[in-house]
């Protein structure tokens, strides 16, 4: 088992299971909510809105770990497109619930997971190792060890 | 947590119904079950956009037939197989489309493209959807009442239809939407309920805000201090319309999330304060005063920086019969400058309404052109060669740009239209 190599994780969060499953990845964070139509490039998973922190940057195979869903309420439709387009991120974190985050992670069939015991934004860090065990309610991580290397 | 449903419910769950209501239903639990709702509510006022899609999407589900109803089945209802999509018996309205029905060559659409609108429009018809084609249902003949519960997408629509009818709907996206078309439910969460619907933050307006262009920055202000929370607005806000409801409101659901907002002693769930917070304020104050006015004005314009202007789009949120006419108004006798074009959009029911008033005659004259279904953003439609845009409406500057890698300028509709005659942007803060 593959598991076994891993030490164990530096940090346990709990939370309420979005959208049920189990995914591990490296996380993007961000402390800014993600618009979908209009702020996402659904061909490439990348977010396009002009002052966003993570503008030109996908979340394509990566952990999504976001403050909430803002803007059009074509969120979902977007975010659903770049599952058709294998740019979909592995999973999502996000701290506020709404209907377009809810829909999207429905959609986009990935563990999702919300309504934190402490905040992610603050726990997580781009680049550091996340599991997202959803149907437990936990979130581990491993911190990334190389950051400033 | 799981959802509690009614006898009916479950049959429709179970397949009573037909194999694409289970499915609906089924997504249906699933979004509930996502956003934590303990059951559903009823509703017969459904706004999405069933069913239509571009060609690569038909192509992605080609082994399915790559038709409207491998779409509808599976993205719009998320099914893992392709089912009969039943005429839809509810109050069912399509929003916003791909391009204008007439004019699709001057937005540089293929023939191709147009025969894939058509044959999705005929789709929608004949499953009993009706085709209002726009952004704006409330100005095309759909104009819920207050109390009423709805299932509507469309961020500006919605946030129109919470705070200035007292309609209730969250901001639904496509799926959930055509799910509900299907189902006539929706998850009794969010907006539904009394609790929810009560203001969150206060922000007191210092300056004047009174014509359409202050009320759109105001709107942008307001998203962009409170993100997807409601607010509350007291102070110097006069002269409401609709109009400048549908601007601020726009402007406000896309610098941030604001799905309902509360302007005391102007909208209908805040006759006072205290109305709209459920008792004594809360949450953050924020001020918006003359340098919140003119940080906004400068962010919003932050994205231009050429004055040579190839383009000038009018109609976001989609223009109004008065709006139109306002435009014609001002372009009377004038003439679009040849190194500029100035498209303005609207539904296909107020173009109807603008061309039998003459509006539409004197826009055409002046070499603009009146559009309905879309918009630019939507359709991702430009003029050919277009580097510099401008707009009269937050939300497009917001949006456009971005979207189509140009450069944008933010002013009022005179300075837009004095700008398309002119070829040159000559805006600033008033």
């Amino acid at each position: 088992m593959a598991t076994l190599d891993l030490p164990a994780p530096d940090i346990v969060i709990r939370g309420r299971k979005v959208v049920g499953g189990r995914t591990e990845g490296p996380a993007l964070v961000t402390r800014q909510t993600i618009s979908g139509w209009g702020g996402v490039n659904p061909m490439k998973g990348e977010v396009i809105e002009n002052h966003h922190e993570l503008k030109g940057v996908s979340f394509a195979g990566r952990i999504l770990v976001f403050p909430g869903a803002k803007g059009s309420s074509g969120w979902s439709g977007i975010f659903h497109m770049t599952r058709l387009t294998g740019c979909a991120p592995l999973g999502m974190l996000f701290n506020v619930t709404t209907t377009k985050a809810a829909l999207g992670a429905v959609v986009l069939r990935v563990p999702a997971m919300t309504d934190f015991d402490r905040d992610p934004l603050e726990l997580i860090e781009t680049g550091d190792w996340v599991e997202i065990d959803a149907d437990a309610g936990e979130v581990r991580v491993w911190k990334n060890r190389n950051a400033g290397d | 947590m799981t959802m509690r449903l009614s006898d009916e419910e479950k049959a429709m769950r179970d397949g009573e119904s037909g194999a694409a209501v289970a499915k609906a239903m089924d997504l249906l639990i699933r979004y509930g079950e996502a956003l934590g709702a303990e059951d559903f509510v009823h509703t017969d006022n459904i706004a999405g956009v069933p069913g239509s899609s571009p060609q690569w999407v038909k192509e992605y589900y080609a082994a399915d037939g790559g038709d409207y109803r491998a779409v509808f089945s599976r993205f719009d209802l998320d099914s893992d197989e392709v089912v009969d999509v039943p005429r839809i018996t509810g109050f069912s309205c399509h929003l916003q489309g791909g391009m204008d029905p007439e004019l699709w060559r001057d937005q540089g659409m293929s023939e191709e493209a147009f025969a894939n609108f058509q044959s999705d429009e005929r789709e929608v018809a004949d499953h009993g959807i009706q085709v209002l084609k726009t952004c704006t249902p409330y100005l095309a003949g759909n104009v819920p009442v207050m109390g009423e519960h709805c299932a509507w997408m469309e961020s500006s629509a919605v946030v129109l239809c919470n705070s200035v009818i007292g309609g209730r709907t969250n901001c639904e996206g496509r799926e959930s939407t055509s799910a509900a078309m299907l189902a006539k439910r929706i998850p009794n969460w969010g907006f539904h309920t009394d609790e929810f619907r009560k203001g969150q933050h206060l922000i007191e307006v210092e300056v004047p805000v009174d014509s359409i262009f202050e009320w759109g920055m105001l709107g942008y202000f307001t998203g962009a201090a409170v993100e997807d929370t409601i607010p509350v607005l007291t102070g110097a806000i006069s002269n409401a319309a609709l109009i400048k409801h549908k601007h601020f409101g726009a402007a406000a659901a896309s610098s941030g999330g604001v799905e309902m907002y509360h302007m005391a002693g102007i909208t209908p769930e805040a006759r006072t304060l205290e109305a709209a917070f459920g008792g004594a304020p809360r949450g953050e104050r924020f001020a918006y005063g003359p340098a919140q006015r003119r940080e906004v004005y400068e962010r919003l314009n932050s994205i231009g920086e050429c004055r040579e202007v190839d383009y000038v789009m009018l109609g976001c949120p989609h223009f109004s019969v008065d709006q139109i006419a306002d435009a014609a108004q001002r372009l009377e006798g004038r003439t679009v400058h040849e190194n500029s074009a100035l498209w303005i959009f609207t539904s296909r029911a107020v173009k109807a309404t603008a061309v039998a008033s003459g509006y539409e005659a004197i826009l055409r004259k002046a070499g603009a052109k009146l559009m309905t279904d879309t918009c630019s953003a939507i359709s991702q439609a430009i003029p050919p060669g277009t580097k510099v845009a401008a707009f009269d409406s937050a939300k497009q500057t917001h949006y456009l740009p971005a979207m189509m890698n140009i450069e944008g300028w933010f002013g009022t509709t005179q300075e837009c239209i004095d700008a398309a005659c002119s070829g040159k942007w000559e805006g600033r803060l008033p």
